[in-house]
């Protein structure tokens, strides 16, 4: 809310302004029945035909100016609205992009996603509502009522009675339905992921001749929305009927005492008029507000997870350290590491790697093999223990340094909307097609340039038009292209057959400059040529070795071994 | 298709075809009770003339009014609460359609049609429609009443003045067209723009961390920004125009209200006016209730196509083609033996692109069948058609010589059990799960499955046991655990035959060394066709399919094709290439 106000201070003269012409509109428009009330007091009583014209010819004024203001407020709300939005999702993003992978895990992308599209939505028709009908309503219902009692106090009284009894009404009801739509809407939730299961689940259902369990599950939670929706209908279409008794018992009651009041000569009747004309601008005004209320509480609720949304983020911060020139290239030191949701991934991990050196990384699901190589790059925050790259702590790198010496290959292959050009040039911004080209290449990917055309071949979103094997091997030419000095290759080979990822380890060994190389993976055959092989099970280093060292010391890596290559004698 | 998709609407209504003529009725009466009570006000107004007050049929006129106003209170509520039931009830009645007609999909519908989009239909469309056939029984059919029925009153008061309304009338469509015209323009402009940086965000921060690696932040920020400020600036011009629509509607209500009040005042001028000070109050209020309806009902007419739009695609679905249904005579055996045999089949997905062509094998009882190849060459073709997940396009299967497509579909899958790699488990708790191939299995059988899979010990440490709640995702359990659970559903039906898919790899040594071990168990004297990773699988095979691109390239065993030398001995060999 105190955020909302903040984004609205940049367009502090149109959101002050917008309220205002709102509020002379609606000045106008009070105006009117008093008009009327004249029209037929003096003009009707004493047949003044241009006393009738001249009044006619003010109501077309009164109109023409509430026009022109309505207008002016129309457009200063909305383009205070539209701003507030616009600035919210810009800041949003740029805190998107200053997440950390800890941070990215957190938040989710659905998250992220309805937060910036359709809460922003809501905060902008929030504020567009509000500063149109914040003022305006008020002031009509209230203008009504002071109205009113200028005309006669007495009849007055009638109105005093009948808002607050409408305020009353309109907001019980609201208060009641908020909770009840609240539990519609999840049970609604519920048959969705009900309809999905059936669809995701199709071939297992079939296969277990499940059917007719599947279609009854559906139709209990079908028919408890049913009933929900039809008990919460109830309550909320009482609205309109409770409204129009309200106001209509009100206007009886205006007409009796009224018609006393004129016998008695107090009033005439074109105060009357006027009278039953102001009670009819608060019923309309009144439903308004209501639909008002809705949308606000709903802006307000939008608002107040964009305000969580905010709080996200965990910068990192720069420390001192003095580099090592003696040290060997890659330092793990004692390392340990947590994710932040708790549990220890790592566990007091120590090796070196020098310049130039493969690195393999083995072990199953969960044995922290992708946390490993994810702390080089200062990806996350090491818990205990300290990483060096070249002589220094990663954490003594200042910005994108440490990220521009290191080509990351992730585990999902995934290129991003444009030609394989754009694409490429992620790895390094000004590489010329030349550069572009050596990198495909030696990724293995050439056939891949040749069989699309040529480098401005598109690739659409998430690089859906490429097959998976294809996408891998741009993902690891886009990390080559930047000549990087660290090469992580997060099991980005299983998409490979053995023949291909065999040749693609060997065409890296042979570049000019060969990086220090860490390759991820569950299968023995892509780590065992590896200068060192490191064996994690559940977060502990229980082999650090050759290939050959390994199968004699580490009885993980031999069972590894056996169950990929049992028999495996015959090469 | 439009008139196609409103019959089809027509008939979810058949079943509510009472309530709504009710409902009509009811509106008919409220409509002419609103109408009415501005004119018994006006009866009353008049009689309240200075120095002439007749108090006492002012007071049987207000009694009137009291018992109208409670009446349409009363009818108005119970108007409202039948309309909503109608849609509700058609909104449920397309579900169950829906639900049933999903089970009755062929496998290429689904699997050629996104989930979320099918999903989409089934709730947000469906959603979409009942609003959109609400808001079109409640305010067109009322509107276009209370239009005639306004016309109607106005004329029997004063038939110039009804005149005057009717010849303004055009003014009002006039000017609430021109607006409606201009601001769908501008909100087509928006809602591509929101779209497309939809698209963005959705992409650049779900792959983020190929960002962070690359530190690509500011380059996406400034393309966000571009995205950003054109969606500002469509959006205050939609948002705009869009707002212009209530303050126009508002000018020409106005200069009806003052022609009426002009006209009407020259009216009730004279010794002998032609209409009273209470008429013109009442001529008032139709003035201002006339113009209401057409704003709304331009409003309902987008409604109402959006609601068709959404039908259309909604009937769309429910009208898909279905699988042929089981033969009337279709063959139920009481035993399965398992001998499974391919006579001359072809199959492909398009008819462009051939896949599997006459191909020709035969399983015996109890043979182990390994389906080998590289990513994505197909593998998962064959559990299609050997399911009859998908029919071949030419040529037989046949198991113990009946052909599948003369076989009834619940005995041919309650003979197979199949443990795929991608473990699919239904919300609800673990024995719902284990229980899905036998509702029926009592306690010590479903625990006997879980011991014999290699699950038991691990589904005890559960906090609940076999009743843990289980969400879709499989909730905390790992995806060796899924798989295990998978393989205890078999293990309890313990049918003659068996499509397994081997994991490649995201499944730690241990729990692999179990899923191995169930394995085992479960192939012991019945027909398995596996889809293998696993060199040790694979070498212990009677017989090895081996594919590549779709097409079934060769068959023998593990020796007989090595001596080959064909493709497969080059994947073998491949593995073994420093």
């Amino acid at each position: 809310m105190k955020r909302i106000l903040h984004y609205l201070s940049k367009y502090k003269v149109v959101s002050f302004l917008a309220p205002l012409f709102k509020m002379l509109e609606a000045t106008f428009e009070l105006l009117v029945p008093i008009v009327v009330m004249d029209l037929v007091d003096i003009g009707i009583k004493n047949g003044d035909k241009g006393y009738i014209i001249s009044r006619a010819l003010i109501l077309v004024l009164f109109c023409a100016l509430g026009f022109g203001f309505a207008v002016t407020a129309q457009f200063f709300s909305a383009k205070a609205a539209v701003g507030v939005a616009k600035d919210l999702r810009r800041d949003m993003y740029e805190k998107t992009q200053k997440f950390n992978h800890a941070d990215l895990d957190r938040a989710g992308i659905s998250n992220i996603l309805t937060r910036m599209t359709g809460d922003v939505n809501q905060v902008q028709t929030g504020v567009n509502m509000t500063l149109r009908l914040l003022m305006r309503s008020p002031i009509v219902v209230f203008g009504a009522v002071i109205c009113a009692f200028l005309i006669d106090v007495k009849c007055a009284l009638i109105f005093a009675v009948a808002v607050p009894l409408l305020l009353i009404a309109v907001f019980a009801i609201i208060l009641v339905t908020i909770p009840l739509f609240k539990n519609v809407q999840k049970k609604l939730e519920r048959v969705l992921r009900s309809a999905r299961q059936n669809l995701t689940g199709a071939r297992v259902i079939r296969a277990f001749c499940a059917e007719d369990e599947e279609i009854n599950d559906f139709d209990k939670e079908n028919n408890e929305l049913f009933d929900m929706q039809k008990f919460t209908s109830r309550i909320s279409v009482l609205l309109n009927p409770l409204t129009y008794l309200i106001i209509n018992f009100a206007i009886i009651a205006l007409i009796y005492t009224g018609a006393i009041r004129i016998e008695s000569g107090i009033i005439t009747q074109g105060a009357l008029l006027a009278l039953y004309d102001y009670m009819s601008q608060i019923l309309i005004e009144l439903v308004k507000f209501a639909n008002f209320i809705v949308t606000i509480t709903k802006a307000m609720a939008s608002a107040n997870r964009i305000d969580e949304f905010f709080k996200e983020g965990t910068p990192m911060k720069t420390i001192a350290d003095k580099r090592d020139e003696n040290a060997p290239f890659i330092v793990f030191d004692n390392v340990s590491f947590a994710y932040p949701s708790g549990g220890n991934v790592l566990e007091n991990i120590s090796f070196t790697a020098n310049r130039g050196e493969t690195i393999g990384i083995i072990g199953g699901t969960g044995s922290g093999k992708s946390s490993l190589v994810s702390l080089i790059p200062r990806f996350y925050e090491v818990s205990g223990g300290t990483v060096k790259v070249d002589g220094l702590d990663v954490r003594a790198y200042d910005g994108d340094s440490l990220k521009e010496r290191i080509g990351v290959v992730p585990q999902r292959a995934v290129l991003f909307a444009g030609s394989i050009r754009d694409n490429m040039k992620w790895g390094k911004n000004n590489a010329t097609d030349e550069e572009i080209l050596d990198a495909i290449k030696t990724a293995q990917g050439g056939d891949i340039v040749s069989a699309k055309g040529s480098l401005d071949a598109p690739v659409t979103e998430g690089g859906k038009n490429f097959s998976g094997g294809q996408r891998q091997r741009l993902t690891i030419a886009r990390a080559l292209v930047r000549k990087p000095e660290i090469l992580i290759l997060d099991d980005s080979a299983s998409a490979l057959d053995y023949a291909t990822d065999a040749k693609l380890r060997m065409a890296i060994r042979g570049l000019e400059n060969p990086p220090t190389t860490f390759i991820v993976s569950q299968r023995t055959a892509s780590v065992m040529h590896a200068d060192k092989i490191i064996v994690l099970d559940d977060g502990k280093a229980v082999g650090i070795g050759t290939h050959d060292e390994l199968l004699e010391s580490c009885p993980i890596y031999k069972e590894i071994y056996d169950s990929q290559f049992k028999g495996g004698e015959g090469k | 298709m439009k008139k196609g998709t409103f019959t089809r609407v027509l008939t979810y209504i058949k079943n509510s075809i009472g309530l709504l003529l009710v409902t009509l009725i009811l509106a008919l009466a409220i409509v002419a009770m609103t109408l009415y009570l501005p004119i018994l006000i006006g009866d009353a107004i008049d009689l309240c003339v200075e120095g002439n007050v007749k108090i006492d049929t002012i007071v049987d006129i207000l009694i009137k009014c009291g018992i109208t106003v409670a009446l349409t209170a009363i009818l108005q509520w119970i108007m409202s609460i039948l309309n909503n039931n109608i849609t509700f009830r058609i909104v449920r009645d397309i579900r169950r359609d829906a639900i049933r007609k999903i089970q009755r999909l062929p496998l290429s519908y689904i699997d050629s049609h996104q989930t979320g989009e099918t999903v989409n239909r089934v709730i947000s469309d469906v959603d979409q429609f009942s609003d959109g056939l609400l808001m079109g029984f409640t305010q067109f059919f009322t509107g276009i009443i209370t239009i005639i029925g306004t016309l109607a009153f106005l004329i029997v008061i004063d038939w110039r003045i009804a005149l005057f309304v009717f010849a303004l009338t055009p003014l009002s469509l006039f000017v609430a067209k021109f607006i409606a015209q201009h601001t769908h323009d501008f909100f087509l402009v928006q809602s591509k723009t929101k779209a497309e940086q939809t698209a963005f965000i959705n992409e650049t921060v779900s792959e983020q961390k190929v960002s962070i690696a690359f530190s690509h932040g500011d380059e996406n920020l400034e393309k966000f920004d571009e995205i950003n400020d054109r969606l500002a600036k469509c959006s205050l011009k939609a948002t705009f125009y869009s707002s212009l629509t209530n303050p126009s509607t508002r000018v020409v209500n106005n200069l009806v209200y003052f022609g009426v009040a002009l006209l009407g005042g020259f009216f009730c001028i004279g010794i002998n006016p032609s209409m009273t000070v209470g008429n013109l109050a009442v001529c008032l209020r139709y003035a201002n209730q006339y113009t209401k309806p057409f704003n709304e009902i331009s409003g309902v007419i987008t409604e109402l196509q959006n609601a068709l739009a959404c039908a259309s695609r909604i009937f769309e679905m429910l009208d898909a083609k279905e699988i042929e249904p089981d033969k009337d005579d279709a063959a139920d055996p009481e035993e399965i033996n398992g001998n499974v045999t391919f006579e001359n089949v072809h199959f492909s997905y398009t008819p462009e692109k051939k896949l599997i062509e006459n191909f020709n094998f035969a399983a015996k009882h109890g043979q182990r069948i390994a389906i080998v190849g590289p990513t994505g060459c197909g593998k998962t073709t064959l559990i299609n058609l050997l399911m009859r997940f998908y029919n071949p396009t030419d040529g037989k299967i046949m198991i113990d010589g009946i052909c599948t497509r003369d076989l009834k579909r619940v005995t041919l899958r309650k003979n197979f059990g199949m443990v795929l790699q991608d473990t699919w488990l239904r919300e609800g708790t673990i024995r719902d799960n284990i229980t899905m191939g036998k509702p029926d299995a009592t306690d010590e059988e479903v625990v006997a499955a879980a011991k014999a899979a290699h699950a038991h010990s691990f589904i005890k440490n559960l906090p609940n046991g076999y009743d843990t709640y289980i969400g879709e995702d499989g909730g905390a359990l790992s995806a060796g655990q899924k798989q295990l659970l998978c393989i205890t559903r078999i293990m309890l039906c313990l049918p003659p035959m068996l499509i397994l898919d081997e994991a490649t790899s995201s499944i730690d040594t241990r729990t692999e060394m179990r899923i191995q071990n169930a394995f085992a168990t479960l192939m012991k004297g019945r027909t398995s066709f596996i889809v293998a990773h696993r060199l040790s699988t694979i070498r212990e095979a009677d017989v090895i399919l081996v594919m590549r691109d779709g097409n079934i390239v060769e068959q023998g065993t593990h020796d007989e094709l090595l001596a080959k030398g064909g493709f497969y001995s080059e994947l073998w060999n491949a593995q073994f290439v420093n």
